[in-house]
């Protein structure tokens, strides 16, 4: 059976990068639009990995993450943050709320396979 | 629809989102939620730009995000000046989408927003010009040149408890190994004696060579998102190597220097150490007081849904209704009461299925709305006038189609009132009004029928200058007595202008003629009405969509016709007595009112005799009636509106066709250009 990702991000641009990118690896995929969207799409069914934009709006990706935390169906489910933010303090700020990895737009899609294929 | 399509669409969506902060920000510039909303667009148009291959795109608009972050972290203010530049970069971001090559043009105008935005933000405080340079970093991280390989020393030494964690060292020597190249020493000195091992505690840590021509922040990246247990150094060698006085474990390291070449000499050690440091002094806080009413935050979760496939289900819900009505027809006929309750409750669902259907396509016009808060800014400031737009009713929807067609003539009309209609300051305070003029755009729905106007509160149309303006084009004769109305309505004649000087922003000619004509393509109306010294109104009327309409079906011996219902007012009898007491003139008494009336069968040039007893179908025709006389009126009908293709494109008095349940095609009137043509021909007639 195939991996779930949950793809999170504001730019329907980037959303379907990312996506098309991950079907083609033979991920299934879940597109949310923030944080609140993914929140709500998180409805019980197994995710593997959260792959999260960190600026969003009504609920930005950090916060997301502390979200997810606090679910208990979601709160092993690893958490990569896909940001054009490099920033060490937003890094430490996003490892601190729990996410596992941090990936810099752009990216290179080989980059960003074998950076899930380690999480999920 | 491409990837770097879909960007653009929703580049162009958050420049109308910047746009409309920045203007927003012009009235309170203390609103934390449009720098936000500015930052935000920003942020994600450099975001997807890079990853798009809009390269100068990105390093461009990471400048302008800079600068608005400086604002969030309260360094810079808002001013003037600054949302000039936003506004002004956001047009430049829009030519930037176009061109992807480099182009000595668009660089030397990126060139100069930039100077300009750092002779704004270099005065404030410092960390712009630094955040400035950190942006080539970001971009250029791909091309960096294999010049300045740096070699270090990485010790890792993973928490005793991470196996057992789930943290798994082997991904972070990958991951350094990707970063150039590596020689990774195991050191086992900590393994206990085999008794004593625990199979699930780590006893190993590693020591690590790398030399990569990546900086010293990468290889900290590396190590972000291990637990803070494990002990990590990193040092950066040189040849004198005097830096290496940290030594935690014991290591055995003994191929050091046969694996690795150490570069001669390390110059830009200190290069890296600056990129560290502008990034620590980046503030962190955010004065800007958030605001504590409650924010609205758009609940609503939308779909994107390419147009094509939306036009395409239009086309269906059409077939459908058109399959329905011959479902309705078989049904009449066979006289089968099962079959007619199908055929009604199909009736009914299509019909839902239709509205339905047709609510899709509905956009709020505030969409439009908001884009003419720019024009009506930039505008003002060049004429030196002072001008408020308001705007009413942005929630009234109407079909996207529509919306888009209107947006042109809606920009004319606007452009007219501020250059021709709304006046000076110095001007206005003489006549008694307050220095600012306004422009009033409203919108409502009416019926079938969404009416938008434009109004404004300047000096009115001058009657008497229309007025000699037609004489002397030859519009109007010099003897004839047209009210002020009338006059009004002159100037969406085909080059009309009263301006006395042509200036860049209205007033020559064209346009007035054109507006008239886009909105009529769009089914639509659009009339002028003005009070001297208090302003004029524009008021378009729109129909709801151009998809589907409800049509009133005739006949004129077989052949079919359908008049838009929203029109018509009354079906009443004509019989051969009352034609003759007429004599001779095309005239019926209807209710006390004379009522001129048009024979379909002249029109369309029919051979065929009158009947006994015709109908008259009375349609409303701005403020008054006319008639147009047929042979049967057949009943309702939900008329899917189908071109007629090129060869009869332009065709007056004809605004489609639709198929019918018996897959005949009926012509679909367009009464206001039947009962025009009828006035012209009666005109050069007489």
């Amino acid at each position: 059976m195939s991996k779930t990702i949950m793809v999170v991000d504001d730019s329907s641009s980037i959303r379907q990068v990312v996506s098309i990118t991950l079907k083609g690896a033979g991920y299934e995929v879940i597109e949310a639009c923030d944080g609140k969207d993914a929140l709500a799409k998180l409805t019980g069914q197994k995710v593997h990995l959260i792959v999260s934009d960190v600026n969003m709006p009504n609920m930005d990706g950090i916060s997301l993450v502390r979200e997810v935390k606090q679910l208990p169906q979601y709160k092993f489910t690893p958490i990569m943050m896909l940001t054009t933010e490099s920033g060490a303090s937003k890094k430490e700020e996003g490892k601190k709320a729990g996410a596992r990895a941090w990936l810099v737009k752009p990216f290179q899609p080989p980059a960003l396979l074998s950076a899930v294929a380690k999480l999920a | 629809m491409s990837i770097e399509d879909t960007f653009r669409e929703e580049a162009d969506e958050l420049l109308i989102d910047l746009e409309a902060a920045m203007l927003e920000l012009e009235e309170q510039p203390d609103d934390a939620d449009c720098v936000d909303r500015a930052f935000r667009a920003m942020h994600t148009i450099k975001g997807s730009g890079a990853m798009f291959g809009f390269d100068k795109l990105a390093a461009f608009t990471h400048h302008l995000e800079n600068a608005f972050d400086l604002v969030r972290s309260g360094d810079l203010k808002i001013t003037k000046e600054l949302i000039s530049i936003s506004l002004d970069s956001g047009d430049h971001i829009r030519d930037l989408l176009e061109v992807k090559e480099s182009n000595s043009d668009i660089d030397q105008a990126s060139q100069q927003l930039l100077d300009r935005l750092k002779l704004l933000v270099g005065t404030e405080s410092d960390n712009g010009s630094n955040s400035l340079n950190d942006a080539d970093v970001i971009i250029e991280q791909d091309d960096a040149t294999s010049e300045d390989i740096k070699t270090y020393r990485i010790n890792i030494k993973p928490d005793e408890n991470s196996f057992a964690n789930g943290m798994d060292p082997l991904p972070i020597l990958r991951e350094l190994n990707d970063l150039g190249i590596c020689n990774v020493t195991a050191c086992t000195d900590e393994l206990p004696e085999f008794d004593k091992y625990d199979a699930e505690k780590c006893y190993l840590s590693w020591e690590i060579i790398l030399s990569t021509d990546q900086v010293l922040n990468s290889i900290e990246d590396v190590f972000i998102f291990v637990d803070d247990d494990w002990k990590i150094t990193i040092e950066q060698i040189d040849e004198s190597d005097n830096a290496s006085s940290v030594t935690e474990y014991n290591c055995h390291v003994e191929h050091q220097d046969e694996h690795i070449n150490l570069p001669e000499k390390i110059d830009s050690k200190n290069d890296d150490l600056a990129i560290l440091v502008d990034k620590q002094t980046i503030p962190e806080t955010l004065p800007i007081k958030k605001k504590s009413k409650k924010q609205k935050t758009k609940e609503v979760v939308n779909v994107k849904v390419p147009a094509e496939k939306l036009d395409s289900l239009m086309d269906l819900v059409g077939e459908l209704v058109i399959a329905q009505a011959r479902l309705n027809q078989s049904a009449g006929v066979l006289h089968d009461s099962a079959l007619t309750n199908i055929a009604e409750d199909m009736e009914r669902l299509s019909s839902e299925l239709r509205d339905n259907t047709l609510g899709l396509r509905m956009l709020p016009i505030g969409t439009t709305f908001s884009r003419f808060r720019r024009l009506v800014r930039d505008l003002s400031n060049d004429l030196g006038k002072q001008i408020e737009l308001v705007t009413e009713g942005g929630e009234t929807e109407l079909d996207k189609t529509v919306i888009d067609k209107l947006s042109d003539p809606l920009i004319h009309l606007i452009r007219n009132s501020i250059d021709h209609g709304i006046e000076t300051p110095e001007v206005r305070k003489a006549s008694g009004k307050s220095e600012k003029g306004t422009v009033l755009l409203t919108a409502v729905h009416s019926e079938s029928n969404v009416i938008v106007t434009i109004k404004d509160d300047g000096s009115g149309l001058d009657a008497e200058a229309i007025r000699e303006k037609a004489i002397e084009r030859g519009v109007i004769t010099l003897d004839s007595t047209p009210t002020p109305q009338d006059l009004y309505n002159l100037i969406f004649d085909a080059g009309f202008s009263t301006a006395k000087e042509v200036s860049n922003i209205s007033g020559r000619g064209v346009g007035m003629d054109v507006v008239k004509r886009s909105i009529e393509d769009l089914r639509g109306k659009v009339s002028i009405n003005s009070v001297p010294g208090e302003g004029s109104t524009v008021t378009i009327v729109l129909p709801l969509t151009l998809a589907i309409i409800e049509g009133l079906l005739i006949s004129v011996s077989k052949e079919n016709y359908v008049i838009p219902l929203t029109i018509v007012e009354e079906c009443i009898e004509l019989t051969k007595q009352e034609v003759m007491q007429a004599n001779g003139k095309q005239l019926i008494e209807v209710r006390g009112e004379l009522v001129p009336y048009l024979r379909l069968r002249e029109c369309f040039s029919n051979d065929s005799d009158n009947p006994d007893i015709e109908q008259i179908i009375i349609v409303k025709n701005g403020s008054s009636r006319f008639g147009f006389t047929v042979d049967e009126v057949i009943g309702q009908h939900q008329t899917v509106i189908k071109g007629l293709g090129k060869m009869y494109e332009g065709i007056h008095g004809v605004a489609g066709a639709t198929i019918l349940g018996s897959g005949d095609v009926a012509i679909i009137l367009d009464a206001p250009a039947l009962i025009e043509l009828a006035v012209t021909d009666n005109n050069t007639m007489h």
